[in-house]
């Protein structure tokens, strides 16, 4: 309890916003206003899956939205040439692995700053799929939307893979040596090198996951829309760093679990639908998401100080 | 007439947590001499520097400068009463100039002040010139050599109006011509009544420009001399002649096949050169020298850290490559690195996960990790070397520094090395658990492995080894045999001939 404490807390005010919806606001928990919610955070959660190891092993990724971007339209053009719908997820995957990779090599090979390098990787993919595709969407055949399938059959689907990714990605961490191996480095990468582990194929398959994670998720988005949209990733990359934060996993690297990253991406993603539903204008979203962010910092600064001295 | 010394310590105590460091040092420094300051790692020369500058307070004793009390010292008000430090690494703002730098340390700070750039110049030039320096006062410090930036340091000291500047080992990094430049300088000092308090480990630089010397040992000063009254033996008999209080566990074990052979092994990038020796199994080989006689880089080169680039590392007589930690632990060597606090286990995480960190493929055959058996391991080792925690899942920061030195022993041993090298294994340990540590070396050894000892603790290199190697700058420059006298091995590491010192 007390080395979780941190991830039950989010789960309690989570909770808490839930039992509070339940009574004053129950038509929150309408059928399809709430599948379609939980279908569009979908490929947030799987972003924020991969951000979580990255943050995890000291490293941070801000390219991820620029990623998601290119890999939905590279998905996109593949399919209005009719291939079938696993060529476009096989696109969109790779394409995420080569950018992952672009980002790894740069950060583990040549030991750059990740926060420079993704910015930079970030600025270019965008800037370049604005010049390649002058900003046009792409128009998808018909029978791609929900993989075919009904919609409700599509957003279970969607939501379906989510969860089963994040519960694989969770069970990896804890029951594979790569899961030990990605603590170890991120708590302390001379440490880890001592004890035998490289920790640069560590964080360079890390950025090449993310990049897979990043493809899955825009086809997850692709699916969901009869078109592409090219700034479709805009501002990813900050809500799924807000969302990994608020989950208890540190800044620093080495704390967290993707649990706590799921719970603290819940929580930020109903704040608005619960504004909605207990009439309140919805222009305090952003603050009180800026508010619950700035607390979820504070908590873990006050507890690194107390856990030092 | 003798007027007050400029420095006079008297009973000087300071400990940190349980760690004695200074236990009563008394110590005097007159204007116009250079009193040298000598003493083993350890023997409590840094933390005197320490109080004198003003960085840490005294537990107990006076310190007076100029003949009047000087109460909690802060390194502010120990400059203004006259205190520079020169350091071996020089504390200087890399990307500003010599002229910023100097003004930084001399100008009266103030957010708002008018800079008059020619004066500042031109006050800069002033000091450099005092101590003999060609360097501009335009130049960026980060083009300039070591000793150059040690001459701006002086010319600080002297801008400041220094009547006592500490040298900590100025000359560790220079040049022979580099050092004459120096020691020209510091005389020049002398002549015009500053004091000069000289720590250095070569005993020829401090016969050659010292008036006296006080020897350090264990936290007490134990003799100030005045350099014509005694000889490089005597000094060294004064650094180490110290009653040996610990009981070291005997060398049972007789020694096997050669497990480890150097053959003039050298890394260009961490300085090691030449290294020639051989360590059979069952043996101790106790590693001995001065801090930054190239033991620590000898040893990573060993494990594949810095990877040696002349030479031939063979294990029982077959030559390997070792290039990287895999390569290393593949073939069966082991190393404890020194300063286990950072890096010797990862503090965050639980003992039972530090212990299998290093051996995933064999205790985790096939994908998935196995939860009993790294549990069952982490509690045969808890139990084998009696390490004192809350169980295996207990993080490592919740253990004492000697628990987690076991912690982090019992993860290379997890490995089941031939030849272990441990790096200062009971640095910053209590006495209870450093022979606890002996214990289970010597244990280690009488299984079969080859131990290589590296330790800067001269009683526990004597009462440990059975043969002891000497390093001093980046080569192997003696072995010895196991039973030597204490004055023969510091001899040795000194560089010095140790003609008569056993004597």
């Amino acid at each position: 309890m007390s080395r979780y404490f941190r991830e039950w807390s989010v789960a309690f005010v989570l909770g808490a916003l839930l039992l509070v919806l339940a009574v004053f606001a129950p038509a929150f928990y309408q059928g399809q206003p709430l599948l379609s919610l939980a279908a569009s955070e979908a490929p947030t959660l799987v972003v924020a899956c991969g951000a979580a190891l990255i943050i995890i092993c000291r490293e941070i990724d801000i390219s991820v939205g620029s990623m998601f971007s290119v890999c939905g339209v590279c998905a996109g053009l593949v399919a209005t040439q009719h291939a079938p719908i696993w060529v476009a997820v096989i696109v969109a995957v790779l394409t995420g692995a080569i950018l992952g990779a672009v980002n790894g090599v740069l950060v583990a090979g040549l030991r750059l700053p990740s926060i420079v390098v993704t910015l930079a990787t970030m600025m270019t993919w965008r800037e370049g799929l604005n010049w390649w595709r002058q900003g046009q969407f792409v128009y998808l055949p018909d029978g791609l939307q929900w993989f075919g399938l009904s919609q409700s059959a599509g957003q279970w689907t969607v939501i379906a893979m989510s969860l089963i990714l994040l519960a694989a990605l969770a069970v990896a961490m804890r029951r594979l040596s790569a899961g030990r191996f990605l603590y170890a480095v991120g708590t302390d990468a001379e440490a880890a090198r001592l004890a035998g582990i490289r920790p640069q194929l560590v964080k360079f398959v890390t950025f090449v996951v993310m990049g897979i994670l990043t493809g899955l998720a825009a086809i997850m988005n692709l699916v969901q829309s009869p078109q592409v949209d090219p700034k479709s990733g805009t501002g990813l990359e900050l809500k799924v760093i807000a969302a990994v934060v608020v989950g208890g996993v540190a800044i620093s690297g080495g704390r967290g679990n993707l649990w706590g990253a799921f719970a603290g991406m819940l929580l930020l993603a109903c704040i608005s639908p619960a504004l909605t539903h207990l009439h309140i204008e919805a222009f305090w979203e952003k603050a009180i998401q800026g508010g619950i962010i700035l607390l979820a910092v504070v908590a873990d600064g006050v507890r690194t100080r107390r856990g030092k001295s | 007439m003798v007027s007050a010394p400029l420095l006079e310590l008297r009973g000087l105590t300071k400990s940190y947590g349980g760690v004695r460091a200074l236990r009563g040092v008394d110590f005097d420094l007159r204007a116009g001499e250079v009193h040298a300051l000598l003493g083993e790692n350890g023997a409590g020369k840094s933390t005197l520097i320490k109080v004198v500058t003003g960085a840490h307070q005294p537990d107990g004793g006076t310190v007076a400068i100029a003949g009047e009390a000087a109460t909690d010292l802060t390194p502010a008000s120990a400059r203004r009463l006259g205190v520079a430090c020169i350091y071996q690494q020089p504390a200087l703002f890399p990307d500003l100039t010599v002229a910023e730098n100097i003004a930084l340390r001399l100008e009266p700070a103030s957010l708002l002040r008018r800079v008059d750039w020619a004066a500042r110049r031109a006050h800069a030039k002033e000091l450099l010139d005092r101590v003999g320096a060609a360097i501009s006062p335009e130049a960026e410090i980060r083009r300039l050599s070591m000793p150059e930036q040690q001459l701006v340091e002086i010319a600080c000291a002297l801008g400041a109006g220094a009547r006592i500047v500490i040298m900590d080992e100025p000359t560790a990094s220079l040049t022979q011509k580099e050092q004459l430049l120096l020691f020209a300088v510091i005389r020049d000092l002398r002549a015009n009544g500053v004091g000069v308090i000289y720590i250095s480990h070569r005993l020829e630089e401090i016969f050659g420009l010292a008036d006296r010397v006080t020897v350090l040992r264990d936290g007490h000063s134990v003799g100030t001399r005045a350099v014509g009254e005694i000889d490089e033996a005597g000094l060294i008999r004064l650094m180490v002649g110290r009653e040996v209080t610990q009981i070291y566990p005997p060398s049972e074990s007789l020694p096997g096949e050669v497990a480890l052979s150097l053959d003039k092994v050298g890394c260009t990038a961490s300085g090691v050169h030449g290294v020639t020796f051989e360590v059979r199994a069952g043996e101790v080989f106790g590693l001995s020298g001065l801090v930054g006689a190239g033991r620590t880089e000898l040893a990573r080169v060993l494990f594949g850290l810095s990877p040696a680039d002349s030479g031939e590392i063979r294990l029982k007589g077959k030559a390997v490559t070792l290039r990287s930690p895999q390569d290393a632990t593949a073939h069966g060597i082991a190393y404890v690195p020194e300063d286990r606090r950072r890096h010797g286990v990862v503090l965050e995480m639980p003992i039972a996960h530090n212990i299998s960190m290093a051996i995933h493929r064999r205790i985790f055959p096939g994908t998935w990790l196995r939860f009993g058996a790294e549990r069952s391991l982490a509690l045969e080792f808890i139990r084998e070397l009696a390490i004192k925690c809350n169980g295996p899942d207990a993080p490592g920061i919740s253990l004492s520094g000697g628990n987690q030195q076991k912690v982090s022993l019992a993860r290379w041993l997890a490995t089941k090395p031939k030849v272990l090298l441990l790096d200062e294994p009971t640095q910053g340990v209590d006495v209870g658990a450093k022979s606890e540590i002996h214990r289970i070396v010597r244990q280690l050894a009488k299984a079969g492995l080859a131990v290589v000892m590296i330790s800067s603790d001269l009683p526990e290199i004597l009462g440990m080894s059975d043969r002891i190697g000497v390093m001093s700058g980046g080569t192997l420059t003696a072995v010895l045999p196991g039973k030597s006298e204490a004055a023969v091995v510091m001899a040795a590491a000194l560089g010095g001939s140790g003609k008569g010192a056993a004597a």
